[in-house]
């Protein structure tokens, strides 16, 4: 009589335990799915209206294509500093700006650390656009996350934000980032 | 204790409410444990390339992380002691996420690397080549670095300077505003080699700008009848011919135009007309015609017109 008073006792806490086990699975499900969305990932962009950029015009496609482009680059150097491959910043990176990464790729690889970098937020006002039109620069308030995994064990992730001073030159088809430094805000 | 049924589907649970959360609780506990973390006594700032340290406290051992997409360092460390970062260790310009992972506990911190003095100009003249006394017509941007190739960012003076051709030169200075400082000039009046140099405290940049001589100004042609030195029939049968020559070639500064500048002689007599184009050689421009009675001569360049000639 006992036992079947404890059983009928324990078998709603088995159950209150299912229950919960089964809610934290679908919350976690929904959490890691939301994660994967192609949606998900992408960060909110806002560009300030530009009255002047200096001394040349700065047209609509221009500016279009610029900040396309400067968001690809961080895509592109997200995905080369995560996985150690600096021909990945090829497509983005050009000179001193692409020199840098590369050399904190090499080190990377060689301390065998990654560093996922995800941006949630830029804010983006574009400063000076050269006479000739040989180069861009633009000013990017932005929010990022830095995760940093030493020999695949996740040592901390971090919030930031910082400004960026990013110049960029025309090449063949695209725009390419020359310049891309963080600034004390 | 008491339970609550809930219908999930085909299948009825009971639960007690308390219980859930505090199972719910137990499981957000180690997540609580990694998100626990203290703050690291970082520098504010550090200047590209300078040496600084990093205070740690407690005891064992642990590993200082400094990331940045401009540069990272790992340095293990003994708790409790200062890390020290020797001169040029940390030299590229950044955002630096700062991490001390130790067995039990992680710090993190954040600190900028700011550039130092700056080391040497980008600097960027247009064009290379281009006519005289054309308003604004050449271009120069500075873009200023440190010896770290990092983009010095704090406002310097920066003083352009075009020199080298007679007349007084052009000067301008310009405060730099996010390491970038521009200006426009115009192009001398006379011709030359023309030395464009952008300064920045000792340090400086030359291009060479050439400016050339402009569209032609003025122009004007003269005609006389040709010698010509033909042997018995071919001398009677022979057309008098012209010798046509324009005054020396030059723009509307007195600059004389780049031999090779076309002129074009054109000639319109009774039955037709002829045109000959011929380069400007040594200054002049200088060709042959048939002298026909009657006909109307004139020359041009560009979109200037010379003067007429009527041929008697």
């Amino acid at each position: 009589m006992n036992k079947k008073s404890s059983a009928r006792k324990l078998l709603p806490m088995g159950s209150s335990l299912i229950f919960c086990s089964i809610f934290c699975s679908i919350f976690v499900a929904i959490f890691v799915f939301a994660a994967d969305e192609p949606g998900a990932d992408k960060p909110a962009v806002q560009v300030e209206p530009t009255n002047t950029v200096g001394p040349r015009t700065l047209e609509k496609q221009t500016e279009t294509a610029v900040v396309r482009d400067y968001l690809d680059a961080w895509r592109s150097m997200g995905a080369a500093l995560d996985q150690n491959r600096a021909q990945l910043l090829d497509a983005d990176f050009v000179g001193t700006a692409k020199q840098k990464l590369t050399d904190t790729i090499h080190e990377q690889a060689k301390l065998g650390i990654e560093t996922r970098y995800r941006d949630t937020a830029h804010h983006l006002r574009l400063t000076f656009y050269s006479p000739e039109g040989m180069s861009l620069q633009l000013l990017d308030t932005v929010d990022y996350e830095v995760q940093i995994v030493d020999h695949g064990k996740v040592i901390g992730k971090q919030p930031v934000r910082t400004r960026y001073v990013a110049v960029l030159t025309p090449t063949e088809v695209r725009w390419k980032v020359r310049v891309f430094q963080a600034e004390p805000e | 204790m008491k339970f609550r049924r809930i219908k999930f589907g085909i299948m009825k649970f009971r639960f007690n409410l308390p219980l859930v959360l505090a199972a719910m609780l137990l499981a957000a506990m180690p997540l609580a444990a990694i998100a626990q973390t203290g703050v690291l006594n970082v520098p504010r700032t550090v200047e590209a390339g300078s040496a600084f340290s990093i205070p740690t406290s407690g005891s064992g051992k642990a590993v200082l992380y400094i990331v940045g997409p401009e540069q990272v360092l790992r340095r293990e460390v003994q708790l409790g002691e200062s890390v020290s970062f020797a001169a040029g260790e940390l030299h590229n310009a950044g955002r630096y996420v700062a991490v001390l992972a130790g067995d039990s506990a992680t710090e993190n911190g954040a600190f900028d690397v700011v550039a130092s003095q700056p080391a040497s100009l980008s600097f960027l003249a247009k064009p290379s080549r281009l006519p005289v006394d054309l308003q604004n017509g050449i271009s120069g941007v500075v873009y200023v670095f440190d010896t770290f190739r990092n983009l010095v960012i704090a406002p310097s003076e920066v003083s352009f300077q075009l020199s080298g051709v007679a007349g007084a030169g052009q000067a301008r200075t310009v405060a730099t505003r996010d390491g970038v400082a521009w200006t426009k000039l115009n192009s001398a009046a006379k011709e030359g080699a023309a030395q464009f140099i952008a300064r920045d405290g000792g340090i400086s940049a030359t291009r060479v700008i050439q400016q050339v001589p402009g569209d032609p100004c003025r122009l004007r042609m003269n005609a006389r009848l040709s010698n010509q030195k033909l042997s018995g029939a071919k001398q009677t049968q022979a057309q008098p011919r012209l010798t046509l020559e324009t005054e020396p070639v030059r723009d509307c500064g007195g600059n004389a135009v780049p031999d090779g500048t076309i002129v074009t002689f054109k000639e319109i007599y009774k039955d037709g007309e002829a045109t000959v184009d011929v380069p400007v050689k040594r200054g002049v421009a200088r060709t042959e015609m048939p002298a026909y009675p009657g006909a109307t001569i004139s020359v041009a360049t560009g979109v200037v017109m010379g003067n007429e000639i009527r041929w008697r």
